[in-house]
């Protein structure tokens, strides 16, 4: 052993990755180092840090421990080279598996995720806008989806405004809530509702469509629900809703419904699918425009009684299909309350 | 023994991982580049102890900060100064008042439709979170505060606006009182709109500002409106 040498260690079972000073020359059991490395290195990373640390301990373990005792020169170079090897190794993994924790990670807690939803420029804004009014008579060849998120929040966000308008100039009032949470709840939850409903029953009827391009698909289906309601909250004559209803309602339903049977095979299917689909989105619009005078009134007269003080409020005439539907839900509501 | 069939194997496999050395970075190897110290950048300002300085002087420094981002919202000139030092006292204050301006008067009035305070308060920052979200989403390069600390301090217009239709509504509640209120707000409207693009559009993309400022739009439109249809009890 030279003077210079690295300090020898007592040759127990701990002290297999030793030698971390020397980077020596030969060594015969690297290769059995390198199974060790194999063998831990094919379970988590968590188990490579706790690796890495304990052989930074054994290091300082080694130079306290250092001319304790005295062994063989030429095997101290083995055991360098075994140190070394497996350091390099440890440390590769390490790196590895830190990298992958970090992506990891970040898949989780950064937008950065969402990113690619987000990707549009303004004119496939517009023309996607368009499109969704327009139904596109082609079931043989699946239609184009667009996975783009942007669109259909704004949309939303839009529905949302505007339904706080229109509960506002119908002098609407919530108990137990304000407008604002119930118009947020409302539009987002039939937006993320009816999207994981039909995404579901998608899957259960085997078309061929993806949970984004759901969100999507009936994210810009809301346009023509948007146009309706912002035209008929501000203008109130009842045969221009029930034209809204049924020509702008109607086509941005008959869109999605075309969109849909062309990436559905077989007839039940697409009539489970789109029946469902397009029920339920015209129905929303019928809700969104009568609902809020119903639910309150039917709230106070179960709260109040028929002592109450007239309402101010722009005096409609119910139609007669919806005021079953309603009332029925406001008694709900009511009932809940 | 076992030494002595180590050494033997180790004798055998040493030009094999002759090599393995090199691998290794060892410390000889001197770190090579430039670390510029920026020497005589220290602004006096920044070794000003702030620490032994009365009580008032901190106050005021502060305020003055606010009030100097107030007029930048008054005079909204290209400046990054809104953008550079953040911060929230100045959203807080206009957060605040407009949300106290706009409470309904009686808040156990039956029939009060008006906005509630926590209702203001949460569309406020709920929405400037939403929009700010959203810019980063399309790729904007501005930091979460710095986006909040603009649109927050974007609202003062409204808040002046909401001042106006107050007093506009002491002196009476008639036609010529909502034409008055409606100019006030739509002007205010137009000025918080272009007061907060002026300052985020810089930072966004220049083929998706349109993207941006839809929401901001949709934002200022539903506060200006609440401003609008506010009467009081």
């Amino acid at each position: 052993v030279s003077a210079a040498g690295p300090p020898s260690r007592p040759r127990s079972g701990a002290a297999e990755w030793g030698g971390f000073e020397d980077n020596m020359q030969g060594g015969g059991s690297a290769v059995i180092d390198m199974e060790n490395m194999d063998d831990t290195s094919g379970s988590s990373f968590e188990d490579m840090g706790e690796m890495h640390q304990r052989m930074k301990e054994e290091e300082e373990d080694d130079g306290e421990a250092g001319g304790a005792d005295e062994e063989d020169g030429e095997f101290l170079g083995v055991k360098g080279l075994r140190g070394q090897l497996g350091r390099q190794v440890a440390d590769q993994v390490w790196q590895v598996g830190k990298r992958q924790a970090s992506k990891a990670f970040s898949l989780y807690a950064n937008i950065d995720i969402l990113r690619p939803y987000f990707d549009v420029e303004p004119v496939q804004v517009r023309a996607r806008l368009l499109e969704s009014m327009i139904p596109v008579k082609m079931i043989n060849f699946p239609q184009k989806i667009a996975g783009e998120l942007y669109g259909p929040l704004m949309l939303v966000f839009t529905l949302v405004a505007i339904l706080l308008h229109g509960m506002k100039t119908s002098d609407t009032i919530i108990r137990e809530g304000t407008l604002m949470g119930t118009a947020i709840g409302t539009c987002f939850g039939y937006w993320l509702g009816v999207s994981s409903f039909i995404y579901f029953l998608a899957y259960l009827c085997n078309a061929q469509i993806t949970m984004v391009q759901m969100l999507s698909l009936l994210g810009y289906g809301l346009f023509g629900h948007c146009i309706t309601l912002f035209v008929t909250y501000n203008i109130h004559f009842h045969s221009l809703f029930y034209i809204f209803w049924l020509v702008v309602g109607g086509l941005s339903t008959l869109r999605m419904v075309a969109v849909l049977v062309s990436r559905t095979v077989g007839h039940t299917q697409r009539l489970i699918l789109c029946g469902t689909l397009a029920a339920l989105h015209m129905l929303f619009l019928l809700y969104l425009h009568f609902a809020y005078h119903k639910v309150v009134e039917g709230i106070l007269d179960t709260l109040e009684g028929p002592n109450m003080p007239p309402f101010q409020r722009v005096a409609r005439d119910i139609p007669v299909v919806p005021n079953a539907v309603l009332n029925t839900t406001a008694k709900a509501i009511a009932l809940t309350l | 023994m076992a030494a002595a069939e180590g050494g033997g194997a180790g004798a055998a496999a040493g030009p094999l991982f002759a090599g393995l050395a090199d691998v290794s970075i060892s410390e000889d190897i001197p770190v090579e580049g430039e670390i510029s110290v920026p020497v005589g950048s220290h602004s006096p300002d920044e070794d000003y102890s702030t620490l032994d300085e009365p009580v008032k002087d901190t106050i005021m420094r502060d305020l003055k900060a606010v009030g100097k981002k107030f007029v930048h919202v008054m005079y909204p000139k290209k400046s990054s100064a809104l953008l550079r030092d953040w911060d929230l006292w100045g959203p807080l204050v206009l957060c605040v008042s407009l949300a106290l301006m706009l409470q309904g008067g009686s808040a156990d009035s039956k029939e009060d439709g008006g906005p509630q305070f926590a209702e203001v308060f949460v569309i406020i920052w709920f929405g400037a979170v939403v929009i700010t979200l959203n810019s980063k989403l399309l790729g904007g390069t501005i930091s979460f505060f710095q986006s909040l600390c603009v649109l927050g301090y974007c609202v003062l217009p409204l808040t002046v606006a909401m001042l106006v239709c107050r007093l506009v509504l002491l002196a009476g509640s008639g036609t010529v009182s909502f034409i008055v209120r409606l100019i006030v707000v739509m002007a205010m409207f137009g000025w918080s709109t272009l007061a907060s693009t002026a300052f985020l559009a810089d930072s966004q993309p220049p083929n998706r500002k349109a993207l941006v400022v839809y929401p901001i739009f949709l934002f200022y439109f539903v506060i200006s409106w609440m401003i609008l249809t506010f009467t009081p009890q």
